[in-house]
């Protein structure tokens, strides 16, 4: 398209030439058509994400009630509070279980999945697709039924056996447990259609030659398709990090981030602190300190994905 | 090293029948080709062999050992593949060694092996690379490395050529044969190129339909072809088929193709075909070199006749010509100094001795 403009610049220098010729000759550069094309999204992005961001960093730098310049007053004050630590720490354990749960799920049902006959694959890959289909904030009210200490599936179910009733977001551990795994629930589909559209682009000639060099199943999926997908692997691992790690409508709904505090969230004490304690510029504060732990498992992953990106 | 033996081995597909109960013994050291058009069952015989296909019915044994339910791990085969199916993330030597590697050898013999084989393959200075910086060639040469340093019983080629250019597919051909009179590993090799059978070959099988057509040597498929398809199959450009029925002339016994054009056949001919029907419709078969241009002195059993050629196509060390009878396209072999043109009459002469006779019903040699 960029050559096409190009070239209708280029018939419109040719039919007036004298008539703002430096103008012609800017528009005709392919360079600048891209410019001109990416724009709308440029600005867009600029008004969307970077002036919030921007507003964000402001706002970080004034006093409770906006008035004044503090610095970095409010860092300074967050690091001294235990809960942020907290937070610091639970924003982790979340972020890191729930991915590598996540992904190990998606791998393996992946795998099932790709070894159902082309016919019932569509049915399947459907299903499997729903939790993370549905709106997280419904399905989670469905969670949030389903761990009601008195009447709920779960513990009914485990009265059967003996056990229970379990406190599951009554108690500090279990409501971190619980929160975990809708988040796993919800985000292993993901994990699992991507890693299933990289099963696939895996030639399967590559397996006959392992088969044929002496690779049992394990040793084929560590050496050939581990290795084949590990680009997609670490995109998508970084992606659901990221998504993770900035999580706020699941435990938002499940806890509020109680019992005491224990299942609190960036997003979720940011909220906290900014909107319901209406100190808007604490909030900020903490929610910019997702931004250079994000930064450094985003450098770590790219790079690796640089590095192996010319090889397949 | 072993040979390799299939017994009335049947491949089913759902309700298609790939490969239909072939017999085949191939003996220690030797090479087989097998040949024939797309969907002949050529590729799925060498993967049965190699037990990435299940096998529907029948046996197929290695070293004299039933292996229909031993897995490709545990037969001691090597296979290279049409698209090399080098892995992408290993290095040359990380390709070649991956079988030894998993078998546990310990890493002084690996990289002799490797080394080795590279030296004989003439890959030695690309062993740190990765595949994606080879070139076609270079792969193919990495992909049989990887087949040679595992010393297996068996190498099974499957159209190892057909990604490469026509250049590149001569000299290659000839790095194969090379490799084999080296290495004298049992192969059985798998394409649709006739020349590639012809030259490589100890043995050729001709499959066609999922069943064998004839399996012999080169020159025997060459100058006694079995059936109609071998015939037509085997040679470039391929065998003349004309339609022709047999006659009794004067107490001799006369080959008519058209109605001005009738031979009469040598004597030993005659003796072979006299016992056919003479209302019998057939085929006589003969290869354009066996049609040449007319000369003085002929020899015994060459015929002459006069055409019109339609074509001619000069190749510098002959010129082919094509013309028709009757409505049947043929090819000949003519010197490039015979003056033959398009479109210009000419007089061929037609070797006798070498011609085939066909049952033009069933496609069988007579």
């Amino acid at each position: 398209m960029a050559d096409a403009v190009v070239e209708q610049g280029r018939l419109a220098r040719a039919a007036s030439p004298r008539k703002r010729a430096s103008l012609h000759n800017k528009l005709g550069r392919k360079s600048t058509v891209a410019f001109f094309l990416t724009l709308p999204l440029i600005l867009l992005i600029a008004a969307l994400v970077l002036y919030p961001a921007l507003y964000s960093v402001h706002l970080a730098t004034l006093n409770k009630s906006m008035q004044k310049f503090v610095g970095f007053g409010n860092f300074t004050f967050l690091f001294k509070r235990e809960t942020f630590w907290m937070v610091v720490k639970q924003s982790c354990l979340f972020a890191i279980t729930a991915v590598i749960f996540k992904a190990l799920i998606g791998f393996i049902v992946a795998h099932f999945v790709h070894n159902i006959p082309a016919k019932g694959q569509r049915k399947w890959r459907g299903m499997l697709l729903v939790p993370w289909v549905i709106p997280p904030a419904m399905s989670t009210l469905a969670w949030l039924w389903l761990f009601d200490p008195s009447y709920s599936a779960f513990n009914y179910t485990l009265s059967f056996f003996g056990i229970g009733p379990i406190p599951w977001l009554g108690d500090a551990s279990w409501a971190r447990f619980s929160v975990i795994l809708v988040n796993v629930w919800y985000g292993a589909p993901f994990f699992m259609i991507m890693y299933l559209a990289a099963l696939k682009s895996v030639p399967d000639q590559l397996y006959e030659a392992a088969a044929i060099d002496g690779a049992n199943w394990w040793q084929r999926i560590w050496f050939i398709t581990l290795p084949m997908m590990r680009n997609i692997i670490a995109i998508t691992t970084l992606f659901s990090l990221i998504v993770t790690f900035a999580n706020f409508d699941i435990v938002r709904i499940l806890t509020s981030g109680g019992p005491l505090d224990s299942t609190h969230l960036f997003a979720t004490w940011a909220f906290q602190v900014g909107i319901q304690s209406s100190d808007i510029p604490l909030g900020a504060c903490v929610s910019l300190f997702m931004v250079p732990i994000l930064a450094v498992a985003a450098i770590f992953i790219l790079r690796d994905v640089s590095k192996r990106g010319n090889e397949s | 090293m072993a040979d390799v033996a299939l017994r009335k081995v049947v491949k089913r597909y759902d309700d298609v029948e790939a490969v239909r109960g072939i017999d085949l013994d191939i003996s220690d050291h030797e090479f087989i080709v097998l040949v024939g058009p797309s969907g002949c069952g050529k590729s799925t015989t060498l993967r049965m062999i190699a037990g990435l296909e299940d096998i529907t019915d029948g046996d197929i044994m290695i070293g004299g050992d039933v292996v229909n339910d031993v897995p490709p791990k545990d037969r001691d085969i090597a296979m290279v593949f049409q698209n090399y199916a080098l892995y992408p993330h290993m290095t040359v030597a990380e390709n070649m060694s991956f079988g030894l590697r998993l078998k546990h050898y310990p890493k002084a013999e690996i990289k002799a092996r490797v080394t080795e084989a590279a030296r004989l393959l003439d890959i030695t200075d690309l062993i740190d690379r990765k595949p994606k910086q080879l070139s076609g060639g270079q792969r193919q040469r990495v992909a049989m490395g990887r087949a040679i340093v595992r010393n297996p019983k068996v190498f099974l080629f499957d159209e190892p050529l057909s990604n490469l250019d026509a250049k590149l597919r001569v000299q290659m051909r000839i790095e194969i044969k090379k490799v084999h009179q080296k290495v004298r590993t049992t192969t059985v090799y798998v394409t649709h190129d006739q020349v590639e059978a012809m030259t490589l070959a100890d043995r050729v099988v001709v499959m066609n339909k999922g069943r064998i057509e004839q399996i012999g040597t080169p020159n025997e498929l060459y100058h006694k072809p079995a059936t109609r398809f071998v015939a037509g199959f085997i040679g470039s450009p391929a065998m003349n088929f004309i339609p022709c029925r047999l006659e009794d002339a004067g107490g001799k016994l006369n080959i008519r193709l058209t109605d001005r054009i009738s031979f009469p056949l040598p004597p030993a001919r005659a003796a072979r075909y006299n016992v056919l029907p003479r209302t019998e419709k057939l085929l006589l078969g003969i290869r354009p070199e066996h049609l040449t241009e007319s000369h003085a002195h002929l020899e015994p059993g060459v015929e002459t006749f006069d055409t019109v050629l339609d074509v001619t196509e000069p190749m510098g060390m002959e010129t082919l010509v094509y013309f028709g009878l009757e409505g049947t396209p043929v090819c000949g072999r003519v010197d490039p100094n015979a003056g033959a043109k398009d479109g210009a009459p000419m007089r061929l002469a037609v070797d006798l001795n070498n011609m085939h006779l066909l049952n033009e019903a069933t496609g069988a040699v007579l």
